[in-house]
């Protein structure tokens, strides 16, 4: 199976800023990739390289397999859509579509554009809207359009600049349905670039998580999250809660920094020396009491926020710090919720529990 | 008794608008309200003007057609050629020059403003004079080149006096022209040639049509260029206007000329008005 989209040691320098360093990336035919990471780590940067807006420093970007350097977008067989939508105000929802098709040439007669508008409206559920003035439509209904006026031109890639940040939350999970069902109807290779970790895992079957400028991991969305590879995405993909420490010389005992050992197993490929310990919020069990055998830490109870089918507890350890636990609350023994102020136990299996070198802190 | 909200705001409205309505109501519409009622009258015997009502001023416009159609031809042909050079040079400053020297360069334009138009227009009888760039091409053994006083010193004038304000007004509407709409086009297929004339030049006709408009309308009164670079043979309406007013003294068809000024003054910014608001797909296009 070859590769829709391929970076091969891909830098891109701004003066003396590097925004992307040396990426390499192999994106398969008909993927949905996320490109994940805060403002600033070079995900934009990465699309706007496919896109063909942005030129990289050294090395070369393929798509579908040819070479894509000193490319100008109008040559690309790429579509995006861009972050604020960039619909043409002077042009009607039916035109805005059609741009697209009217630049192809061989020219496309008119009645044939008309008839695959309409059908990509159709497809995004704007049939009635193409007379439409853009400024007139809701800002779901511009996201539609520019989705329509992207995949119109059929390209063998389509770009997502942040496609659902200015939408309401409630707009957004429903946009992030349709998005997957487009991207199944059309088999073609989608590419999002968001900052927003729950849009990445819930969307694309392909999670790229990038800092500084590179690539940290890249994998399925439960392989990002199960198994991070380091500190930065286990913190960036989901909540986390660090614990200092240090591992000592047999490798699996693990000394805290209230001085007490945990046994956290066997791990390869990590050094005896200071580490750092990583649990997820919803990995640990909060009960009134500690079960007998039992691994965790006592504390108290500092805040409670109830979210209905989940609580989110702080607890204070003596020692080591707070910690944020999610519980669903099928998991509470107790009949009631705990209250803030209480003491409790924090159960959870420090053999499964991430745990990172220190050097890996970004 | 207490003053309600509405009145009040009746108030708040009629202290806003009111010094603006009695200044235009006392030098607008009451001297044009005389010069209406001029055109309909007669020249007094001595000069000036003696009530009547007659449409002989309107009937003997054709006396005064060739400052109707220098003014005609002239104007809108003087700012079509302002638009042709000031397009480029707006669309260099808002889009392709570098963000530090934009501001240095603007002022470059701006700056002569600050001179009087009546010196810079001084400048340009001296130079286009037997003295100035004619004297050149004697001096080349060309002779008999004759630049002042002709349709083309006038031209020449106009463009330059009125290029800042074509300038302006397009560099306005294509600063803020969204660059991001340059991408999606470009990411659309379009060539930089079709991107030009499928999406900048429409979103930047707002100010084309300002620039035009306005630039027009001040060209069709306009004196003083004429009046120095065409001498006595290359006349515009406005020096039409003085020779009437102020030589022969003959108020009522002076004023008949003036009332169908302003009449053409209006009907082409009605129509520059319909064609911005069609092209631009947007009523929030301002003339003035």
């Amino acid at each position: 199976m070859h590769n829709d989209i391929e970076f091969r040691s891909v830098t891109k320098n701004y003066g003396a800023v590097t925004a992307v360093s040396d990426v390499d990336l192999q994106v398969p035919k008909g993927a949905f990739l996320a490109l994940l990471g805060p403002s600033g780590c070079g995900k934009t940067t990465c699309l706007r390289m496919i896109g063909g807006f942005e030129q990289p420093t050294s090395g070369t970007v393929l798509i579908s397999g040819r070479e894509m350097n000193g490319i100008a977008p109008y040559r690309r067989p790429v579509n995006m859509v861009f972050q604020h939508y960039a619909l043409f105000p002077h042009l009607n929802v039916e035109q805005n579509v059609g741009y697209g098709l009217k630049q192809m040439r061989p020219r496309i007669e008119a009645s044939e554009i008309a008839r695959k508008v309409a059908l990509a409206l159709e497809m995004v559920r704007l049939g009635g809207f193409a007379q439409r003035r853009v400024h007139e439509l809701s800002g779901g209904q511009q996201q539609r359009v520019a989705l329509a006026r992207a995949i119109v031109n059929k390209p063998a890639v389509l770009l997502l600049d942040e496609p659902l940040a200015a939408l309401d939350r409630k707009l957004r999970t429903a946009m992030q349905i349709e998005l997957q069902t487009l991207q199944r109807e059309l088999g073609i290779t989608f590419v999002l670039v968001t900052h927003d970790q729950e849009e990445a895992l819930s969307m694309a079957d392909l999670v790229c998580v990038m800092n500084t400028g590179s690539i940290r991991q890249l994998g399925t969305p439960q392989e990002v999250y199960d198994r991070p590879t380091d500190l930065f995405v286990a913190d960036f993909v989901g909540k986390t809660n660090r614990v200092t420490a240090m591992l000592e010389a047999d490798g699996r005992t693990l000394r805290l920094a209230d001085g007490s050992a945990l046994n956290v197993g066997e791990r390869r490929g990590l050094a005896a020396g200071d580490a750092i310990l990583a649990i997820r919020p919803e990995a640990i069990r909060v009960d009134r009491h500690a079960k007998p055998g039992a691994t965790g830490f006592q504390g108290t109870v500092t805040n409670r926020i109830f979210l209905g089918s989940t609580a989110e507890y702080s607890v204070a350890v003596p020692g080591l710090g707070d910690f944020l636990i999610t519980s669903d609350r099928r998991n509470l023994h107790e009949s009631e919720l705990v209250e803030p102020g209480q003491t409790v136990f924090l159960g959870f299996d420090p053999t499964t529990a991430h745990l990172f070198p220190v050097s890996s802190t970004a | 008794m207490a003053v309600s909200a509405e009145n009040k705001r009746r108030l708040v409205t009629a202290a806003l608008v009111g010094p603006a309505a009695v200044w235009l109501f006392t030098f607008l519409v009451l001297p044009f309200t005389a010069v209406v009622i001029f055109a309909f009258g007669e020249r007094a015997p001595e000069g000036g003007y003696q009530p009547a009502f007659t449409l002989a001023q309107f009937a003997n416009l054709g006396a005064r057609s060739a400052a109707f159609t220098n003014t005609l031809t002239l104007a809108p042909i003087g700012a079509l050629a302002c638009l042709l050079i000031a397009y480029p040079v707006a669309y260099y400053l808002a889009i392709k020059a570098d963000q530090k020297y934009r501001m240095f360069l603007i002022s470059l334009i701006v700056i002569p403003f600050w001179t009087s138009m009546l010196v810079r227009t001084y400048a340009w009888m001296y130079l286009l004079g037997a003295r100035g760039i004619p004297h050149l091409f004697e001096l080349a053994g060309i002779d008999d080149v004759r630049l002042l006083n002709t349709p083309g010193a006038v031209l020449l004038g106009i463009v330059y006096g009125y290029l800042p304000l074509m300038i302006l007004p397009i560099y306005v509407s294509l600063e803020k022209l969204d660059r991001r709409l340059l991408d999606a086009s470009a990411d659309l297929g379009a060539t930089p040639l079709s991107t030009f004339f499928g999406v900048t030049l429409p979103l930047s006709l707002p100010g084309v049509m300002t620039g035009v408009a306005l630039v027009t309308i001040l060209l069709l009164g306009e004196y003083l260029i004429p009046q120095l670079l065409g001498g006595g043979k290359v006349f515009f309406i406005g020096n039409a206007l003085v020779d009437l007013f102020l030589q022969s003294r003959n108020w009522p068809f002076g004023s008949a000329i003036a009332v169908t000024l302003v009449v053409v003054v209006v009907a082409v910014l009605l129509v520059a008005m319909r064609i911005a608001w069609r092209v631009s797909g947007s009523r929030q296009v301002d003339l003035i």
